[in-house]
């Protein structure tokens, strides 16, 4: 596609908010509640539905998700729920309540891949990782995402916001938010499981009004010009060394810890066994961790993912 | 208090324990590295420690495998003498018939059979460092007023908690873990070296006990916290919080302040286990505790716990 192709999209007129994917990730559920309660900060001109979600079960409950067991996980409520996002999957009431879910956000924000689909999802997550505020693309190609990315950045700056895009089939998964037009992750820490503190649930905030700002310019007929957003390309998930139990003998090495967006070159500390040796990263070339030392992802094999930075495109973009 | 020197029996037997909360990774940790490190030293024939023997135990398996802080009771809660002596049946919850496994194992309590101390490993979302959580102080060993001992640490003669933070449930950082660990091996360093005989001198040592909880202000009927911790109190542990100063912020920007009398110190700050428990921040008076000169000499009887404990994680 020329750069000088403006690409139009139809008004997006149906935004939802999830918060309470992940039950114990507390600023979108509180953030969810107090809109459910009150909707007036986050109603926009040209909008019909902003309809808020959370998990009924799911919000303000401060259980662990983690499991060690054979099976993939034994979750909170059965299993987890965002990776399950798979509509095409067999319905019934013997599911897990996350996957019975799943199918009934698909028939009320979707269906998946089609016209009817909600146009714009946020799905809001805390992470005990340093990660800031950071947005979560599915897709490199989506201009008006881009567009939106571009517009919170300068809207925030000089507070940086990283873009971290998961585009990679082996290492994505359904989430729950793909059943829209448009889906956007935000995942703003450090904040452990359980806890809501005052200056992560701020952030997410004003993240999210940034965003919603911008919905409104577009809809109400902005141009916004070609542009460059520089995205963090989610590339390997790095596990933890395990012994032959699974367990764990290893701990990210105090250099790294924290150390979310900054290079990690070859031979750089990446773990510390507990009697105290170092385990050094032997990749090729520099790469910028991330999701580094998140709770939730000790069952997932995972101790941090490793990106590497791309500019990508945006064309210039307009309503219909 | 002067220079009067009180002799006290040797400590023999110590208990190292992590996992009471099974989400609380560093202590688990500290505990399997030890043990690792106790196969090492077995496989290769070294000399056991006559000085003190140390036994490492995780003590809620169940939930350090399901990284839950505890799957149907708080196990740490459950070492009052009525759960002790309680009747156990197929529906009695898991901590429950652990705990009596547990004051098996290492007391029982009140007895003389019972470990010397109990170092008890637990982890904080609350920005408290390294902090000791005692019970009495008229034990020298250990410092705080003793009141209704319910947890596991009250099993041995002597017993504490070592409580760091911050670290987010179901994480582990490796400078909290390397904190925690050299922290048990100055602990066990000083018994070997009060068990061979060293004067430790006397002084006065600054306390923080216990006075109140407070909860976040909630909704009447749905119980949802309505508040946070103010940004201003948020981290600031053992910080002291006068009357008026900035407590809660509500999700609409207004401060709710501090009401109480009295300048009191803040702590367990934003401690995610507490949520359910209705405490959102804990506050204590400081005050200086005279702590006698101690040698040990042989021959001499622990004095059994009595009476009720503090406050605690």
């Amino acid at each position: 596609m020329s750069s000088n192709h403006v690409v139009t999209f139809n008004q997006a007129r149906r935004v939802a908010i999830f918060g309470g994917t992940h039950g114990n990730e507390m600023s979108g559920v509180t953030l969810v509640n107090l809109w459910m309660g009150n909707g007036g900060e986050i109603r926009r001109k040209g909008g019909r539905d902003q309809a808020l979600h959370h998990q009924p079960q799911g919000g303000g409950e401060v259980l662990p998700i983690r499991g060690h067991g054979p099976e993939p996980g034994i979750y909170r409520r059965e299993s987890q729920f965002n990776p399950l996002f798979n509509p095409s999957a067999p319905g019934g009431k013997d599911l897990p309540y996350e996957v019975q879910r799943a199918q009934e956000i698909n028939r009320m924000f979707g269906p998946k891949g089609s016209a009817d689909a909600y146009d714009v999802i946020f799905d809001l997550h805390n992470t005990t990782s340093n990660m800031g505020c950071t947005l979560i693309l599915e897709s490199s190609k989506d201009h008006f995402n881009l567009q939106m990315m571009s517009y919170i950045k300068k809207a925030i700056a000089p507070a940086s916001c990283p873009v971290l895009l998961n585009e990679d089939p082996r290492l994505k998964y359904a989430t729950v938010r793909s059943v829209a037009k448009h889906s956007v992750g935000l995942e703003v820490g450090p904040q452990p499981q359980g806890v809501l503190r005052s200056n992560i649930f701020e952030a997410m905030r004003i993240i999210l009004k940034h965003a919603l700002d911008f919905i409104e310019l577009f809809n109400e007929g902005v141009e916004f010009p070609p542009c460059t957003v520089d995205v963090f390309k989610v590339s390997e998930r790095m596990d933890y060394p395990r012994d032959a139990n699974g367990n764990i003998i290893a701990m990210v090495h105090p250099n790294l810890q924290d150390c979310d967006w900054e290079p990690l070159t070859p031979g750089d500390p990446m773990f510390q066994t507990f009697d105290g040796k170092t385990i050094p990263y032997e990749g090729v070339g520099a790469v910028y961790p991330t999701f580094i030392n998140e709770a939730a992802y000790y069952e997932k094999q995972q101790a941090f993912v490793t990106t590497r930075r791309e500019a990508l495109a945006a064309n210039a973009i307009r309503k219909v | 208090m002067d220079s009067e020197l009180v002799f006290l029996p040797p400590l023999r037997r110590v208990a190292i324990c992590g996992g009471t909360h099974g989400n609380e990774l560093t202590g688990v940790h500290v505990v399997r590295e030890r043990l690792r490190e106790e196969q090492r030293k077995a496989e290769e024939d070294e000399e056991e420690d006559d000085v003190v023997s140390v036994a490492c135990v995780l003590t809620n398996p169940r939930a350090v495998q399901q990284c839950r802080r505890y799957t149907e009771t708080d196990l740490n809660r459950c070492f009052t003498r009525a759960i002790l002596s309680s009747a156990v049946s197929d529906r009695t919850p898991y901590e429950i018939v652990r705990s009596q496994e547990l004051n098996s194992l290492l007391g029982p309590k009140g007895s003389a059979q019972a470990v010397d101390l109990v170092c008890d490993l637990h982890n904080t979302t609350a920005n408290m460092g390294l902090c000791v959580i005692a019970y009495s102080d008229s034990d020298w060993f250990c410092l705080h007023i003793f009141k209704e001992a319910y947890s596991l640490d009250s099993l041995g003669k002597h017993g504490f908690a070592l409580e760091i933070g911050p670290q987010p449930h179901g994480v582990v950082r490796s400078n909290i873990y390397t904190f925690m660990k050299t922290a048990v091996e100055l602990t066990l360093e000083w018994v070997r070296l009060f068990n061979s005989g060293t004067v430790f001198e006397g002084g006065s040592v600054e306390v923080y006990t216990m006075v109140s909880n407070i909860d976040y202000p909630r909704e009447r009927h749905t119980h949802n916290i309505m508040a946070v911790i103010h940004p201003k109190l948020q981290d600031q542990d053992f910080c002291l919080l006068h009357p008026k100063d900035p407590m809660f912020q509500t999700f609409s920007g207004d401060t709710l302040r501090y009401k109480g009398p009295e300048p009191l110190y803040a702590f367990f700050i934003n401690e995610c286990a507490y949520y359910e428990k209705g405490i959102a921040l804990s506050l204590a008076r400081q005050r200086c505790v005279a702590i006698p000169t101690i040698q040990m000499k042989s021959g001499l009887q622990h004095r059994g716990e009595e009476g009720t404990s503090e406050e605690e994680d």
